[in-house]
């Protein structure tokens, strides 16, 4: 009969190995979803995940986008990624995110038309308090109350969803818009604008923020006391409280830097991509980010890879839907699939599989 | 502003309407923690439940099979959350999200040419004699079947964990797993069983929205009534008879803004349109400041079961 063995320490081998597994079975997988909806499974995986990067026609628009969409994601995967190491659920990751792009736009909408070096650094600062004060409101409640963390941070995306609305048609309405809703249009205004760094590249701001984020992600976890400590906590809690971690400040210090990552990459967004405080603002970044984080392994590097194949199937995505007519939301299955794939492929992680023979046992 | 125009009598009864999806789905999740296993994923659950039952009363113009066809898929997506937290023995927490990102993703893809399309409705039982009291009969006694189906299954689900032998084990299941599994009980199939009564549950809630409360199909229809759900379960202190009181508490909130929106009261709508949410997270902080240390959850929620 086959047992199931749990290992001392989880598998380094299989920890790489499974989230290249998880894709594979996922293609496959979603290639017979594409097939079953009547499209060519081949022809659908190629659109997705090799004509964004390779295809003479599309990779000149498509390749920079990989750039734009990764770097979000990574930056509040690498956020997530702290917490979820010690235990913590922050999985309202898009309220933070919505949060830190409305405050750093008011900043920067509150003293138009004021031009000065000063402002966007000023924004960039706003947006990423804006992302630490809404992510407060769970740490605190949790350190304060014990409540739970998963569902206030989910609740508040709700809450930031209905403020971004109120900012759209109200607050931060451009007054010069002719009474349609949306903000000022801030990649149109010099000051204002996250602009792309290097033509060509899709890199804007954000995605240096994300590339210092895993740096700094990798150097806390490695070279850290603190990082030790959020790794310990996750592992075990009780050891953790006896070696002396600080339970509650770890809680406030990594929904703290979630909601500040993920409040930057907000700012990132509406001064650059998406231009302005519009009421779709909210793209799902943050859960996506999700699935970023655990795909990544909670490493910084892997998460800079998984960030970049997730970016891939939003652009891959956006070309199926506009080559084969493959409708948006089996992009979303197909992500959903891969987080499913790829935990239940933690089990070879986590424990050995071995067959053994029932008399000897 | 017209308060005028809010009648007490239409508001009740639409107060019952509002609250049964949010008690399905948190009834189903009650049943489940209480076996040990937390299931994250009931908006998954609700929003494909909502979509299996609006194309099943479609195609066959009769929402009773639309009901079924959400409870039967509901259970059938939470039987993924099942093999992978009980056979693969995956964390729960991620697990469930993955079940609502899967749900979501599927919802939308299976409902993407049913939009704007109107379901059959489910008629009204007009309960005799009672129905023609005053207030009270329009208010509770002239509503559809499933409205008294999730009542009833408030009574059910109480006296099935308080009562019966079954709901004892799966209770010894939730408090201790490792006594449960020596007394020789199956702890897998006590909570693949529970997890899949979840799932029909929430499915049944999903449907509700689809074909009662809307009733048509949108993209992201259930608009985070299942997170609601999961929050009322720890509010309600798993047990069932504050289930209902939770669930018709939100129901009472999403009803009353829902009309001072349309009475155009002098506060903004989406201050209006955030305040279940911010009910629900004032009353988990309430509830956790309230209980220090000894806590009602069962004992168990949340970890896994292994026995090698």
């Amino acid at each position: 009969m086959i047992a199931i063995v749990k290992r001392p320490e989880p598998s380094k081998f299989w920890t790489i190995a499974t989230p290249v597994f998880a894709v594979l079975l996922t293609m496959i997988l979603g290639g017979l979803l594409f097939a079953a909806m009547g499209k060519d499974p081949v022809a659908a995986i190629r659109t997705i995940f090799w004509d964004p990067l390779f295809n003479d026609q599309f990779a000149a628009y498509s390749r920079p986008q990989l750039l734009v969409k990764a770097g979000p994601l990574i930056l509040i995967a690498i956020g997530l990624s702290l917490g979820f190491k010690a235990g913590i659920w922050n999985i309202g990751a898009e309220g933070q995110y919505i949060m830190g792009a409305i405050a750093g736009a008011s900043v920067g909408l509150a003293l138009y038309p004021l031009d000065a070096w000063w402002i966007f650094p000023l924004m960039v600062i706003a947006g990423a308090i804006g992302g630490f004060l809404w992510a407060m409101i769970p740490a605190l409640l949790k350190t304060r109350f014990n409540t739970n963390e998963i569902l206030v941070s989910l609740m508040l995306v709700y809450v930031a969803e209905q403020i971004l609305a109120s900012a759209a048609l109200g607050f931060l309405r451009n007054p010069e818009g002719n009474g349609f809703p949306g903000s000022r249009n801030m990649s149109q205004i010099p000051w204002l604008s996250n602009p792309e760094l290097i033509p060509g590249t899709g890199a804007h701001w954000g995605v240096v923020a994300a590339l210092g984020a895993v740096v700094a992600a990798y150097v806390l976890l490695n070279k850290h006391l603190l990082g030790f400590q959020i790794r310990l906590t996750g592992e075990s809690p009780r050891a953790a409280r006896f070696a002396g971690v600080k339970d509650k400040l770890l809680v406030v210090f990594c929904l703290g830097t979630a909601g500040a990552l993920a409040g930057l990459a907000g700012l990132f967004e509406v001064t650059g991509p998406a231009g302005q405080i519009s009421i779709d603002f909210g793209a799902g970044y943050g859960f996506t980010a999700i699935i970023v984080a655990f795909l990544g392994r909670l490493n910084p590097i892997g998460i800079l890879l998984a960030g970049l194949l997730l970016a891939l199937t939003f652009i891959g995505g956006e070309l199926a839907q506009f080559m084969l007519g493959l409708p948006s939301a089996a992009i979303q299955v197909f992500q959903g699939m891969l987080l499913m794939i790829l935990l239940a492929m933690d089990l070879v992680v986590n424990y050995r599989i071995t067959i053994v023979n029932r008399e000897t046992t | 502003m017209d308060f005028g125009s809010i009648n007490p009598v239409v508001l009740m009864a639409s107060l019952m309407v509002a609250s049964t999806p949010i008690l399905l789905a948190a009834l189903g999740e009650m049943v489940t923690e209480k076996s040990g296993v937390l299931n994250l994923g009931v908006e998954g659950m609700m929003i494909f439940g909502a979509v299996c039952g609006f194309i099943a009363a479609i195609e066959t113009q009769s929402p009773t099979m639309g009901f079924i066809a959400a409870a039967v898929g509901g259970a059938a997506l939470s039987m993924l959350f099942g093999f992978l937290t009980q056979i693969f023995l995956t964390t729960q927490v991620p697990a469930g999200l993955a079940l609502t990102l899967l749900g979501t993703g599927l919802a939308s893809l299976l409902g993407q040419n049913y939009q704007g399309m109107s379901p059959p409705r489910m008629p009204d039982l007009h309960i005799p004699v009672l129905e023609s009291i005053p207030v009270i009969g329009p208010v509770i006694f002239q509503h559809d079947a499933i409205v008294y189906l999730s009542l009833i299954m408030v009574v059910v689900i109480w006296a099935f964990l308080k009562f019966t032998r079954a709901g004892l084990i799966l209770r010894a299941v939730g408090e201790n797993h490792a006594a449960a599994h020596a007394l020789g009980y199956k702890v897998k199939a006590v909570r693949f069983a529970a997890i899949g009564f979840g799932g029909a549950m929430a499915g049944l809630g999903g449907a509700y929205i689809s074909l009662v409360r809307v009733p048509q199909w949108t993209d992201g229809i259930t608009a985070g009534i299942g997170w609601i759900a999961l929050a009322i379960v720890v509010f309600a202190s798993w047990r069932a008879g504050r289930v209902l009181i939770g669930a018709y508490l939100f129901g009472g909130i999403t009803v009353l803004q829902l009309n001072l929106q349309a009475a155009g009261a002098k506060v903004p709508v989406e201050l209006l349109s955030m305040s279940p949410f911010l009910a629900t997270i004032l009353v988990l902080v309430v509830i956790s400041a309230r209980r220090h240390g000894a806590t009602s959850a069962p004992a168990m929620l949340g970890r896994i079961f292994h026995t090698s």
